[in-house]
């Protein structure tokens, strides 16, 4: 599947040579997407502008919000301090690949209940932080929990509902032994 | 973001000859400083060299009983390494007081000893930095310099080494294996990076073209008496106002040898060996550990608003060595420490 950008900014006039783009491979939630793309494209415009999975969000672009986490190989990043091309051959999770809102995922679900988010801008990013902590098995007590997310920002001050639904979760796969 | 060629290296060969085949070109690893750095047109590299891929992420022994910590491993994946938490929880400890689990699982190695400084000028276009333009000032000395350093500055420069794995590196003393045009060699890591002088746009002492591909721990890793502590704005996900990396191998309470790193205090990470051979043969108490705080900070010097971190590093080289001595940090008490 080859997509174009909606709104790029050659289209918009520019002067510039056109980009040297090509084709990048990702796979996105186990589906393989062929995209023509320039090198600079971060993962994070690769997934909101090019292939419209907008779950994951641009908070401030610069590796310090979370907004943005992704897993790649079920390891949690910032999309937006990585360039697209540098994923090929990866499998990458965006919280569109985690639940659907028919069947939500355990994360997803242990946030509605403990109203762990107001505006929710940082949520998607949270839940996919918080399912690379899970799939880390580093923390288990609420200090660990706190000082595991604090790569991500929550501007309402939502924390208390997040650590609990992170703890709900946390608590019920911790049946293995830490690693 | 400027535009730029990018081109995935296959092999250390490929990468060193792809880099010298293109003017202004750049490796990048992880990319969690390089990008950021590119957003803020504070560099322009016009081709990229990516070196992540490269088979260079293994940790292992060495036959003289070292670790080699791979160039291309990720922060997060060494220190939670089993060798890395028993052999050398420092460094266990220092990764992990730095950045946030998403940042330590991209960034690399590498990456971390050749990140740049956080000095608020050198990301600001709009005000002169000799570090970023040679030549233009330093806008730090005499405006707001915070998170500056208060040893081995110039007048061309006041900024910091921002890295908190490489204080503990420094304390380790390993070497840094790299390969360039000019073949390869080791370099001690306390002559890697360097002080600003009147080039402070020369981070370190790689030759062009240079590429990070190990570093190689010695075998002694203070294991039983060490601490990380570090002292920053908000208790977890800051850089470090003040870091110390403290190390001791004690004979009852004599210290019989002794390492001892500071961060962000200075253009690199630094240790001081006339305070370690100071506390040497000493007895392991408040007194011994103040006269080596005052030893460390004889030349220290602020520059207005970071005056404070003279007194603040004197306090805790003292406190860090204290713990060290008392034995009683682990690599789960970085937890506790970080939730005061």
């Amino acid at each position: 599947m080859t997509q174009q950008p909606t709104n790029s900014a050659a289209s918009a006039g520019g002067v510039a040579a056109p980009p040297p783009t090509g084709p990048v491979r990702l796979t996105i939630n186990g589906e393989e997407h062929t995209l023509q793309i320039a090198p600079w494209t971060t993962l994070l415009d690769a997934l909101r502008e090019y292939l419209h999975l907008t779950g994951t969000k641009k908070g401030c672009d610069h590796g310090q919000c979370g907004a943005c986490t992704v897993l790649v190989d079920g390891k949690r990043i910032n999309s937006c301090l990585t360039l697209a091309v540098m994923h090929e051959g990866e499998d990458i999770t965006t919280i569109e690949g985690l639940g659907t809102p028919e069947n939500l995922h355990p994360l997803q679900q242990a946030f509605v209940d403990h109203d762990a988010f107001q505006c929710g801008y940082c949520t998607p990013g949270q839940i996919c932080s918080a399912q690379g902590l899970i799939n880390e098995g580093k923390a288990r007590t609420e200090d660990e929990i706190r000082e595991h997310m604090s790569g991500n920002v929550c501007r309402c001050g939502a924390y208390v509902g997040i650590l609990n639904a992170v703890k709900e979760v946390v608590d019920k796969e911790s049946l293995e032994p830490r690693k | 973001m400027n535009s730029f060629t990018y081109h995935r290296a296959t092999a250390v060969q490929d990468a060193v000859q792809d880099k010298a085949g293109h003017d202004g070109s750049a490796y990048i690893g992880g990319g969690t400083n390089l990008i950021d750095l590119m957003k803020e047109n504070v560099a322009r590299p016009t081709h990229l060299v990516s070196v992540g891929k490269l088979p260079l992420a293994d940790i292992e022994n060495l036959p003289d009983g070292g670790l080699r910590l791979g160039a291309t491993a990720s922060n997060a994946d060494t220190a939670w390494h089993d060798e890395v938490k028993s052999r050398y929880p420092l460094l266990n400890q220092a990764i992990l007081a730095g950045a946030s689990p998403q940042l330590r699982n991209a960034a690399t190695n590498g990456g971390n000893l050749m990140q740049r400084t956080r000095c608020y000028y050198f990301y600001d276009l709009a005000t002169p930095c000799n570090k970023r333009e040679p030549g233009s000032g330093c806008s730090a000395i005499g405006g707001f310099n915070r998170v500056c350093g208060i040893l081995g500055t110039s007048e061309s420069c006041i900024a910091t080494h921002p890295s908190d794995m490489c204080v503990a590196l420094a304390a380790l003393a390993p070497t840094v294996r790299v390969s360039g045009p000019g073949g390869e060699r080791s370099i001690a890591f306390d002559d890697f990076h360097r002080l600003p002088g009147n080039q402070p746009e020369k981070d370190n002492t790689l030759e062009p073209g240079e590429l990070i591909l190990s570093i190689d721990l010695p075998k002694e890793g203070f294991n039983k008496n060490f601490s990380y502590l570090k002292l920053r704005d908000r208790s977890s996900y800051a850089f470090a106002l003040v870091s110390v990396a403290a190390a001791l191998e004690l004979d009852g309470n004599t210290i019989t040898d002794a390492r001892l790193a500071l961060g962000g205090v200075a253009h690199k990470p630094w240790r001081d060996q006339a305070a370690e051979d100071l506390l040497k043969g000493q007895p392991a108490t408040v007194e011994t550990f103040a006269r080596a705080a005052a030893k460390v900070l004889e030349g220290a010097q602020g520059h207005g608003s970071n005056d404070f971190k003279v007194e603040l590093a004197r306090r805790a080289i003292v406190r860090a060595l204290k713990q060290a001595a008392e034995g009683t940090q682990t690599a789960s008490d970085v937890f506790q420490n970080s939730n005061p």
